[in-house]
């Protein structure tokens, strides 16, 4: 029971841990469209990383920054609205992931894995990639505090203090990248943002500085992964959606706390 | 005694995508100097202020910043998304060199609002904090895109006087870019009359009385402005916009 208990245990923990900073800044910076046409087109990078025989972490990463670059570079132009965009993006890649896929019969992949993540399923090997990964984010996110946040709050008073937006946000990107990357065991594609934004948006509930609330959503997503995992150990529910539904509840439980109580600043 | 000064623009022409926003600038912003930029909608004065902040390059020209110069920036929107918890006084601290944050907010009257979130203030108070942001470092050159948006008469002469007593205080040189123009006129010591290129400039009773500045903005708002009264004989729209084929002077300020 163990072999398959603690591989998932320490890999929903270390995940977590860097998807409630991470998805603070999804949160401040109304990104959470951008995230999910991102995650979308991870199933891009699952077939870039067969295609090329690499690494799938790899493949997925290289294919949301792919996504990332491409979105820059279409917002551009001003007939179509970024959220439409995003929304073509998204599901197109997503349809394209699953057309080639079909091309290459003789290859077996988890599609509902892919979609919808298998927690249960995870290898050490799995957890060691989301460790080095969740060290590597924040490093960068201890390192770029204060650009981020001050990119964050104003882009061009931030570049007249001396702050280098453009690598500022391919940071971001690269991060956001990563971190869906790695979540897609876990959660998969469908479900990477949820994990990114309730845990973040409950913690806005408890949380007066940046600081305080990217620590608090940490928090409040290792607990997710605990009930979430507890909830599927036990009910032999799926893991990723039980994850998802974990933190709805807590968020659902904060928010409504808030209505009738004073809301924090 | 000759200055050098803190910034100065020497023919600079900005185009973006074949698009000519600013053409043959001449400016030289000096220490302990306020100009004051004004002009119609589109004129490029936002453009006028990102070239002096170094967030634009000219497209040709020459434009040459005192090295090391310490800027401080007002912007002219600032929007916090509610959802970013933040103090007031966080957001001092946040700046590189932000030893001085409390003198900072004493200095602009605003020492009360220290920790109150910045999505809950009020136009004027935002733009109060953005000031003390801005002189907290001590800045050579401040320049401010617009401050008074949104900020009721009484409030703004305020902050224009205000602005004037820091500039004695701190000696720094002061871009200001502006809509109020009569707000504006009694707090500056040259204004810049701008369209795409330099209409006119000068001392703010000089270019009330410049037919370049008359045609810009009518004469109703040039009376306002002037110390005395002048008379004038050619026509312009009611609205202030420049009547076809009418031209402007080009007398650049030394």
């Amino acid at each position: 029971m163990l072999e398959i208990l603690l591989p998932a245990l320490l890999g929903g923990i270390g995940l977590a841990l860097i998807t409630g900073p991470l998805g603070c800044f999804v949160v401040w910076r109304r990104m959470s469209y951008f995230g999910d046409t991102l995650a979308h087109s991870a199933l891009m990078g699952v077939v870039l990383g067969l295609l090329l025989e690499i690494n799938m972490t790899l493949g997925i990463v290289v294919g949301c920054a792919l996504m990332a670059l491409i979105l820059g570079f279409m917002q551009n132009q001003k007939q179509i609205a970024t959220d439409t965009l995003l929304g073509i993006l998204a599901h197109s890649s997503l349809s394209l992931g699953l057309v080639v896929l079909s091309f290459m019969p003789r290859i077996q992949i988890d599609l509902m894995g892919y979609l919808f993540g298998d927690l249960l399923a995870l290898t050490f090997t799995d957890v060691g990639w989301i460790y080095l990964g969740a060290i590597a984010v924040m490093l960068v996110l201890f390192k770029l505090w204060r650009a981020l946040l001050l990119t964050t709050l104003h882009e061009e008073l931030a570049a007249v203090e001396g702050i280098n937006i453009q690598r500022t946000r391919i940071a971001l990107m690269l991060m956001m990248s990563l971190v869906i990357a790695l979540a897609m065991k876990v959660v998969g594609v469908l479900l990477v943002t949820s994990l990114l934004i309730i845990p973040a948006a409950t913690a806005r509930f408890y949380s007066n500085t940046p600081e305080r609330m990217a620590l608090s959503a940490a928090a409040i997503g290792v607990m997710a992964v605990l009930a979430g995992l507890s909830l599927s150990w036990l009910q032999d529910t799926p893991t990723g959606p039980s994850v998802v539904v974990s933190a709805f509840i807590m968020f659902l439980a904060s928010f409504s706390y808030r209505q009738w109580r004073q809301p924090a600043h | 005694m000759i200055q050098t000064p803190l910034v100065r623009l020497q023919d600079v022409t900005i185009s973006i995508n074949e698009q000519t926003l600013l053409e043959n600038i001449q400016l030289d912003i000096n220490p302990g100097e306020i100009i004051t930029v004004i002009g119609p909608n589109g004129a490029g004065k936002s453009t006028l202020a990102k070239l002096v902040l170094g967030l634009l390059k000219p497209s040709s020209g020459i434009l040459i910043h005192q090295p090391k110069l310490r800027i401080g920036y007002v912007p002219q929107k600032f929007h916090v998304d509610p959802s970013l918890p933040m103090t007031v006084k966080r957001f001092l601290r946040l700046a590189e060199n932000a030893s001085n944050w409390e003198q900072a907010l004493a200095r602009v009257d605003i020492t009360h609002l220290a920790s109150q979130p910045l999505s809950t203030l009020s136009g004027g108070e935002m733009q109060r904090v953005l000031l003390a942001r801005a002189i907290q470092i001590q800045p050579q050159l401040l320049v401010l895109d617009e401050p008074a948006q949104g900020v009721d008469v009484t409030g703004q002469a305020e902050f224009y006087q205000l602005i004037r007593s820091l500039r004695d205080e701190l000696s720094c040189g002061t871009l200001l870019i502006s809509h109020d123009l009569h707000l504006v006129m009694a707090a500056t010591d040259q204004v810049l009359c701008l369209n795409r290129h330099v209409c006119c400039a000068g001392h703010p009773e000089t270019v009330s009385n410049d037919p370049a500045f008359i045609h810009l903005f009518g004469d109703q708002a040039a009376r306002a402005l002037a110390v005395y009264h002048h008379h004038h004989d050619h026509h312009h729209h009611t609205d202030g916009t420049i009547a076809e084929g009418s031209e402007c002077t080009r007398q650049n300020h030394a």
